[in-house]
């Protein structure tokens, strides 16, 4: 009766066999590598060609490497040492990126498992180690929604004005006020075609009449819930992907870059140490502006005591000069498509070339042949606080949408700018709200303390167990580092990321799946000592003890799954290696163990005892 | 090799208000130390800013602090970590506190410091509403795994057994944070993970002894329930130590190798499982018994036979 048929044996001989194979990768290592992606969202990079090209250059270079590899978006080449390693970035950065200012690939440092090739075809990868076990930067960025709100309807203000004077609408003033934008008018006629024309040009806004006095009419508008979830997606999503462009120009081999709930962005960066220049590339919520100059003769003076006209705003030029911009935005950098540096084609000096989209080019060209003769600003928004980078005069019509910023620029500073607005404006500013740095040499010490612990808990239990159950409790502590075979292998499959957390989840795990060996164990001594014959014994101690390990399994994942749920960061960490570890537990536990007793005795005709320790009767004494 | 050896079952049953009034006194001493010194929060649920660096060689604290408060943080606490070549400073967040840039000033002015040169080993920045959340999710954790034992408990069992399992173990909860608030240890993430972890854990103890419950008063129908009782626990205590020095003998591992990171979340799992083993057997058990658990509660009635033959 203690026997498995035989599919069952082999079913489990394979998943232990599964589990060994996934498991492996995690013992070969990392080597120094060199990874090469695309710097660009429009640079699409081919991975045949690039391979080639990568291995034609470092073989000009006499460099070895120890293989290439390449997937859909990047190319890593492997090498023996990281003189090797740092040697071959410098020749492949020369090589692939001619032009250092403006690069069409990232080259950046990594490490690759070491594991043979044919582990990796099927997908057989060590675990990824989070940022406490490798060293790095965490930070989650909370998206200001209330600024981009207040951002949009500025906006929108600005269309309503443009769309009133489009339908010859006469309004008195449009404004907003707090969360609404209110528009003005001297009778209620103009009001019902101002409604009309907004109705029928957006569906965005909800409209409303208010009036104060039977002389000032007023509709107020404001976004729609349909239209603000719509915002806040698109604010989201936009910040995440102007993310990724910065963090592509760090030079970052893995970099994470995640949403979390409505309004949080996950940035990890493995390997980084230069907080500071994350921080800066990161925190940067530079946007452009674009504002008509108010020059008209005294205004300017008047500002400076302290009294800024209605409708300007006071702001100061590179350099100090002082300066007083229309509220009125003529232009925002969501219209930008491209920023690059370079040089004024007259006067050589450094300068900013941007290109802007169909929609700006038109109000581009639009405002500049009204305002000929005018000054225009180029506001620079970065932290809450405008810089005006050029005012110039408006000479001619512009159309094309080509635009150049020039004037009190070096070429440092021309790069700078170029790269924050090419990086994309922010839809929306974001504010660090969580910080964690680990230095390299703490992660390296987290890992070997996780592992000491686990190795030397684990050793500690098996000896215990072979000692007080013999034969039985060596099965048993065969069958738990099945159960940490297994776990590793399913956190590698899914490449979980493991944490310190997690590796000391998985020590608990062992420490508590020990358990239902024990269950078993004293169920089968009992069921001898009530005077059971051995294979009736085995057989009942399994059955009887099944059901009580299953009970006691539940409740622990009850506060697993609660973990899970509730938890963030290393908590999570924690939570996915202890509910995994459980479930694994169950089967390598009670199928695993009862498969090697099943071979060790099922077979025998004739048990005459279980070597499962002194079985002491009462009355024997 | 066996430890046990035991002929007849221990009349614990005998010494239930005992066991009852021990659990009370420290349950209640918990609760005063929690109430007069309260939790040492850690930076996560604070918010705030913590930086731990490493020095070659031992440094000065002194200088350090008044480096610190001269380059405008006064509440800085500067404190070793682990050796006395670790230091570890930790910052309240304050609203007049630019965030962004306070690790990068701290690390400025420790490397400003005449001494030995530090090195940077891990910063932690938590803005304040991530604190907040963090503790209301960890009371919703908490709650979750309550209301999940209970039903789960009170569908397997009874209620009786759910309603005794979770009181017996709330207690361990409620020591361990006494333990915390009396030595004013850190309490962080990782160890709110371990208390859950306890509760879950401790809660297969009283399971365990549950299912033996059951199986008896199936079995014996001449024992009352105290005796019951008494049989249940004799006959799982065995297991009970052995599983539970098993998993301490782990945890103990994590406390000798796991270094600083791990230590108080090793400290939270021995306080639990040296508390779960008391409270699950020699508080659950008393409860269930005041509330009236008897044979009638899991042994059916045959009434669905008997009609089937008529």
């Amino acid at each position: 009766m203690n026997r498995y048929p035989l599919w069952k044996n082999l079913l489990i001989g394979l998943v232990l066999l599964w589990g060994l194979i996934y498991t492996l990768p995690n013992f070969y290592g990392e080597v120094p590598a060199v990874q090469v992606s695309s710097a660009k969202a429009t640079f699409k990079l081919d991975p045949a060609a690039a391979t080639d090209r990568i291995a034609g250059v470092l073989k000009e270079a006499g460099i070895d490497n120890a293989g290439i590899f390449s997937d859909a978006t990047s190319v890593r080449a492997r090498f023996a040492n990281t003189d090797l390693q740092l040697r071959a970035k410098d020749a492949i950065e020369r090589a692939l990126n001619p032009n250092a200012q403006d690069p069409s690939y990232v080259v950046a440092l990594n490490l690759l498992s070491a594991s043979p090739a044919w582990l990796t075809a099927i997908h057989a990868l060590p675990m990824y180690l989070g940022l406490d076990l490798r060293g790095g930067v965490h930070f989650l960025l909370q998206v200001d929604m209330p600024g981009a709100l207040t951002k949009r309807l500025d906006a929108t203000t600005g269309d309503l004005r443009t769309l009133m004077r489009d339908k010859n609408v006469r309004h008195a003033g449009i404004t907003r006020e707090g969360n609404t934008v209110v528009v003005r008018f001297r009778d209620a006629d103009q009001r019902e075609a101002a409604r009309r024309a907004i109705q029928s040009s957006t569906s965005d806004l909800q409209l409303a009449d208010r009036d104060d006095t039977a002389d000032d009419l007023k509709l107020v508008a404001t976004l729609t819930a349909q239209a603000q979830k719509t915002m806040r997606d698109f604010a989201i999503k936009q910040n995440i992907s102007t993310l990724h462009n910065r963090i592509n120009e760090l030079g970052v081999a893995e970099p994470v870059i995640q949403q979390q709930g409505a309004d949080r962005i996950v940035v990890q960066l493995p390997g980084v140490q230069d907080v500071a220049k994350a921080k800066d590339i990161l925190g940067r919520t530079a946007t452009l502006e674009v504002r008509m100059v108010d020059d008209t003769p005294g205004l300017l003076e008047q500002a400076l005591t302290g009294n800024v006209p209605f409708g300007t705003e006071l702001f100061k030029e590179r350099g100090g000069a002082p300066l007083l911009l229309k509220k009125q935005v003529v232009l925002t950098g969501d219209r930008l498509t491209d920023a690059q540096p370079g040089f004024d084609g007259q006067t050589n000096e450094p300068a900013v070339h941007l290109t802007l989209d169909a929609a700006g080019a038109r109000i581009f060209r639009d405002v500049t042949r009204e305002s000929i003769g005018k000054r225009m600003a180029i506001l620079l928004i970065e932290k809450g606080k405008g810089e005006v980078v050029t005012a110039p005069v408006i000479r001619s019509e512009i159309g094309g949408g080509r635009v150049q910023i020039s004037g009190r620029m070096t070429t440092t500073e021309a790069n700078d700018v170029a790269l924050l607005l090419r990086a994309g404006s922010l839809a929306a500013p974001m504010e660090i709200i969580e910080e964690r740095t680990v230095g390299p040499s703490l992660g390296a010490e987290n890992i070997a303390k996780g592992f000491h612990s686990t190795l030397w808990g684990f050793v500690a239990i098996a000896i215990f167990m072979t000692a007080y159950y013999m034969l039985f409790g060596l099965v048993s502590s065969i069958a738990l580092a099945a159960n940490l075979l297994l776990l590793v292998a399913l956190l590698s499959l899914l490449q979980a990321t493991l944490t310190l957390p997690g590796i000391a989840a998985m020590a608990l795990t062992l420490g508590m799946a020990i358990d239902a060996n024990v269950l078993i164990n004293e169920r089968i001594r009992e069921e001898l000592r009530n005077g059971a014959t051995p294979q009736a014994a085995i057989a009942a101690g399994y059955d009887r003890a099944f059901d009580t390990i299953l009970d006691s399994n539940i409740t622990t994942l009850i506060a697993g799954i609660a973990l899970l749920v509730f938890g963030s960061g290393p908590v999570r960490g924690f939570a996915v290696v202890h509910c995994l570890g459980i479930l694994t537990s169950m089967f390598s536990a009670i199928l695993v163990s009862r498969m090697m007793i099943n071979f060790l005795y099922g077979r025998r005709r004739k048990v005459e005892s279980l070597a499962i320790g002194q079985i002491w009767k009462p009355g024997s004494n | 090799m066996e430890f046990f050896r035991i002929k007849k079952d221990i009349p614990f049953m005998r010494h239930a208000l005992v066991f009852n009034v021990i659990s009370l006194i420290t349950f209640l001493l918990a609760v005063f130390f929690l109430a007069t010194r309260g939790l040492h929060l850690s930076v996560e649920f604070t918010g705030g800013t913590l930086v731990e660096v490493t020095y070659a060689e031992a440094p000065q604290l002194e200088p350090i602090r008044e480096a610190l408060a001269a380059s405008g943080y006064p509440d800085a606490q500067v404190q070793n970590f682990g050796s006395a070549r670790d230091l570890l400073v930790r910052l309240p967040n304050r609203d007049d506190l630019d965030t962004n840039g306070v690790s990068e000033k701290v690390m400025g002015t420790l490397k400003g410091v005449t001494g030995p040169v530090p090195e940077l080993r891990r910063v932690e920045f938590v803005g304040p509403q991530v604190g907040k959340e963090l503790a209301s999710d960890g009371a919703m954790a908490l709650l979750l795994v309550i209301v999940g034992i209970v039903v789960y408990l009170a569908l397997r069992f009874e209620w009786r057994f759910a309603v005794s399992a979770i009181i017996a173990n709330l207690h361990d909860v409620i020591i361990i944070l006494g333990f915390f608030a009396f030595f004013q240890w850190e309490f962080s993430l990782p160890v709110l993970a371990a208390v859950l972890a306890v509760l879950g854990y401790s809660v297969n103890e009283s399971v365990v002894v549950f299912d033996r419950v059951r199986e008896t008063f199936k079995k014996k129908r001449n024992l009352t329930t105290p005796q019951v009782l008494d049989h249940a626990i004799t006959s799982t205590i065995s297991r009970t130590i052995i599983t539970h020095g098993s998993t301490q003998v782990m945890v103990l591992s994590m406390l000798l190798f796991g270094g600083e990171t791990l230590h108080y979340f090793a400290m939270a799992l021995t306080i639990g499982i040296c508390f779960g083993i008391y409270s699950s057997v020699l508080v659950a058990s008393p409860l269930v018994m005041w509330l009236g658990a008897s044979r009638e509660q899991f042994v059916k009635p045959k009434k669905e036979k008997e009609e089937a033959v008529v």
